[in-house]
């Protein structure tokens, strides 16, 4: 095992090329940003990747931790949000506050995409609503902020404090408050002032008049030891300084949101930025040509590596426990109590909780899974060897089979058939937990599902959640052959 | 020789066994016998090992059980009961062979066979499971497994217990020869009065509720029996005994 791990590693850093990682959050004009800053950093001459981040905390840290070298942010959510203790007001006092963590930002993009708040026109007019304050008239509007925005430092609570607006309001996930707002679900919703559909669905923009919502330049965000390591790689991603202007941004979001000119349909963020780098700085990039049968291989492979080292870590532990219990009731009660209560904790909370020690990414949605797997396993092992007739341990014992000999030769193989049907339910519940690994970068069939949950593309979750369906039904006839070849004969008849 | 002196064994408030003293010589086949739940499982479990009795002491050729190795006690050990106690995971050659690899020893070649012929087991079905044997030649296999390390006590609890009667006739004759041949000091726990005259005719021990009752020949029990309880248990079961031993004086 430790041998081909070696060998995988060797084989990857053979390439020779150097490699940088850099990151995006999980939305749409993030995610454009993110390629485009790819594709720059390719043609300093390095293999470049984009690793996605399901919200602005989790893109800082994984860059003040050197997990990525860059990733696109905006000087609003620096200031309110992630620096919010330190009260900044200039970007000067932004630039000395980044330096001292070892940041540095770019001239800003060239675009402000700031939070807004947007009802329909219909609304606006039947209300004659013109600015954020008007809500506070109407305290029967129903309000729905983007999860974020709701707990921000720039979002919902200063609003609702700086407007005195008394509407209750609940949290919604972005990509889905716009249908939610054509469809009259909800009255009004936040707004990233680039977002292509406010265009498109001729939303009405509210004014903020008392300047509550701060300027959100786009810049990109990047490690100052960039500059030792790799000037050519930096340089590169600083041409990103001014080159799009708002209405660019737009057009680089409605064309990945909604589809470009002559019904060109929906186009990949991926695409839109290749075609946006070779247009302002005469590249000649390529959206990585990343087929479907090669995303989902990888995924897979991502996937099976969640699935397979969690499962192996939880057999290894949870065998022994289980034996262990049903040899001593005294330990019995504490074993199954605490693994039934890991069990009992939501997958997403466990996952939340994990982040705290572990940080974000494979290792840490390893562990969550291998927590949650240990249940079935334990309590199917536990009660397989205590089911076993009273007759048949008895005779065991009158043989002169006693401790592991007993174990091995008649306990185990007659609790076999039990312990893996523990084995088995802990696996494919496994494989469908692992989707949750998406919120937390870890990789796997939980990546697109989640992406695409954030830019509203029902495809992109369909290429996570229909793999990942067919991974749990393979994994459930690969334990019922699996049962046919390693429980005994004697036991089927 | 067993010795088994004041043993006492309580489930709960019930006690199962209440100052049982018993002595089984060497080379005989001694049966006990008395109606379900007399203590005549529990007594044959104790003198094993597998239940520890609360009070007294069994001593095996002149050693407290305490003071054998366990391994070693187990050895000199054939055991076999009612449902046979086969493993199903295993065939009947698998689980004939597990006393030896429990006990880290070799057979002998030709010792299955040997034994096979000796119960009258046909070696055909020496690669079955148990799921795919009769009541009967499951029986035969448990008794194989009992035999296989040559032990010099073979204790059997109600081993034809889950048999037809016409097979359990059968075995019934095999036990009996296979005894005389053996010639081992055999205990043989049993409900039915017919099968213990039949196999120890001479040292039959009736058990009620936790006591002796008496012990001796059965023609001696039938003749003088020590209290009323031992002349209804013979009686009801007269007919069958005649029908097994010949007619009862």
């Amino acid at each position: 095992m430790i041998r081909w791990l070696l060998v995988i590693v060797l084989a990857a850093s053979a390439a020779g090329q150097e490699r940088v990682v850099v990151g995006s959050k999980s939305f749409t004009e993030s995610a454009i940003l993110g390629h485009m800053l790819v594709a720059l950093a390719e043609d300093a001459g390095v293999k470049a990747d984009l690793k996605s981040f399901p919200g602005s905390s989790v893109a800082f840290a994984a860059l003040r931790a050197s997990e990525i070298i860059a990733y696109p942010e905006y000087t609003g959510t620096l200031k309110r949000e992630l620096l919010a203790e330190l009260g900044l007001e200039t970007d000067d006092e932004l630039r000395d506050a980044l330096a001292k963590l070892g940041l540095a930002m770019s001239e800003p993009i060239g675009f402000n995409n700031t939070y807004a708040v947007g009802v329909t026109r219909a609304t606006a007019d039947r209300l004659s609503l013109q600015t954020i304050g008007d809500l506070a008239s109407h305290p029967d509007l129903r309000l729905a902020f983007s999860n974020e925005f709701m707990n921000r430092g720039d979002g919902w609570p200063g609003l609702r404090d700086t407007y005195g607006l008394p509407n209750p309001a609940r949290g919604i996930e972005h990509a889905l408050s716009y249908p939610a707002l054509a469809q009259g679900q909800i009255d009004a919703t936040d707004l990233y002032s680039t977002d292509a559909q406010i265009a498109a669905m001729g939303l009405a923009v509210l004014e903020d008049d008392r300047g509550y919502f701060p300027r959100y330049d786009a810049v990109v965000l990047y490690r100052l030891d960039l500059a030792e390591r790799n000037p050519a790689v930096l340089a590169s991603l600083l041409k990103l300084g001014g080159a799009i202007d708002e209405a660019r941004m737009r057009s680089y979001n409605e064309r990945a949101e909604l589809g470009g000119p002559n019904d060109e349909g929906r186009v990949p963020p991926a695409v839109v930025a290749a075609d946006a780098v070779n247009e302002l700085f005469g590249l000649e990039a390529e959206a990585s040509s990343s087929t479907l049968a090669s995303r989902v291989l990888l995924r897979t492979r991502q996937h099976l590596v969640l699935v397979g080292v969690s499962m192996g870590i939880a057999i290894a532990i949870a065998l022994p426990l289980g034996v262990v219990a049903a040899r001593s009731r005294a330990f019995a009660g504490p074993v199954l109590g605490i693994t039934g209560v890991l069990q009992t904790v939501p997958a997403l909370a466990l996952l939340v909780l994990l982040i705290g020690p572990l940080g974000i990414g494979a290792p840490t949605a390893i562990v969550a899974l291998l927590l949650y797997s240990l249940l079935p396993i334990v309590r199917n092992t536990h009660a397989g060897l205590t089911g076993i007739a009273g007759d048949l341990v008895e005779s065991a014992d009158a043989i002169g089979l006693a401790g592991l000999d007993r174990l091995r030769r008649v306990e185990l193989p007659l609790a076999l058939p039990t312990i893996l049907a523990g084995i088995k339910i802990a696996a494919v519940i496994n494989v469908g937990t692992a989707t949750l690994g998406g919120f937390i970068s870890a990789g796997g069939y939980g990546q697109p599902i989640f992406t695409g949950i954030t830019q509203n593309n029902f495809a992109l979750i369909l290429e996570g959640a229909v793999p990942a369906a067919a991974m749990a039904v393979l994994v459930q006839l690969a334990f019922d052959g699996l049962e046919r070849l390693v429980v005994p004969r004697g036991l089927r008849l | 020789m067993i010795e088994l002196s004041r043993i006492t064994k309580r489930f709960g408030s019930h006690a199962a066994l209440d100052g049982v003293d018993l002595s089984i010589p060497k080379a005989t086949t001694t049966a006990l016998i008395g109606p379900s739940g007399c203590g005549k499982s529990t007594l044959l479990r104790v003198i094993i090992g597998l239940i520890e009795a609360d009070e007294g002491e069994v001593t095996i050729e002149g050693r407290p059980l305490a003071a054998w190795n366990q391994r070693e006690l187990r050895q000199r050990f054939g055991y076999a009961i009612q449902s046979g106690g086969l493993f199903p995971h295993l065939t009947a050659r698998q689980n004939i062979e597990l006393p030896a690899r429990a006990h880290r020893c070799a057979l002998k070649p030709g010792r299955i066979a040997e034994l096979a012929e000796l119960t009258h087991l046909d070696p055909s079905l020496l690669d079955r499971f148990s799921a795919e044997l009769s009541g009967g030649q499951r029986q035969r296999v448990a008794l194989v497994r009992a035999l296989v390390l040559d032990p010099d006590i073979l204790l059997l609890d109600e081993p034809l217990g889950a048999l037809d009667p016409m097979v359990r006739a059968d075995l019934q004759r095999d036990l009996k020869s296979l005894f005389d041949e053996l010639n081992k000091t055999v205990v043989l726990v049993t409900h039915d009065l017919a099968e213990a005259a039949y196999l120890a005719p001479a040292d039959i021990v009736l058990l009620r509720e936790g006591r002796i009752a008496q012990r001796g020949a059965f023609a001696h029990l039938r003749a003088e029996p020590a209290e009323p309880f031992v002349t209804s248990f013979i009686e009801a079961q007269t007919e069958r005994v005649a029908a097994l031993v010949g007619a009862v004086p």
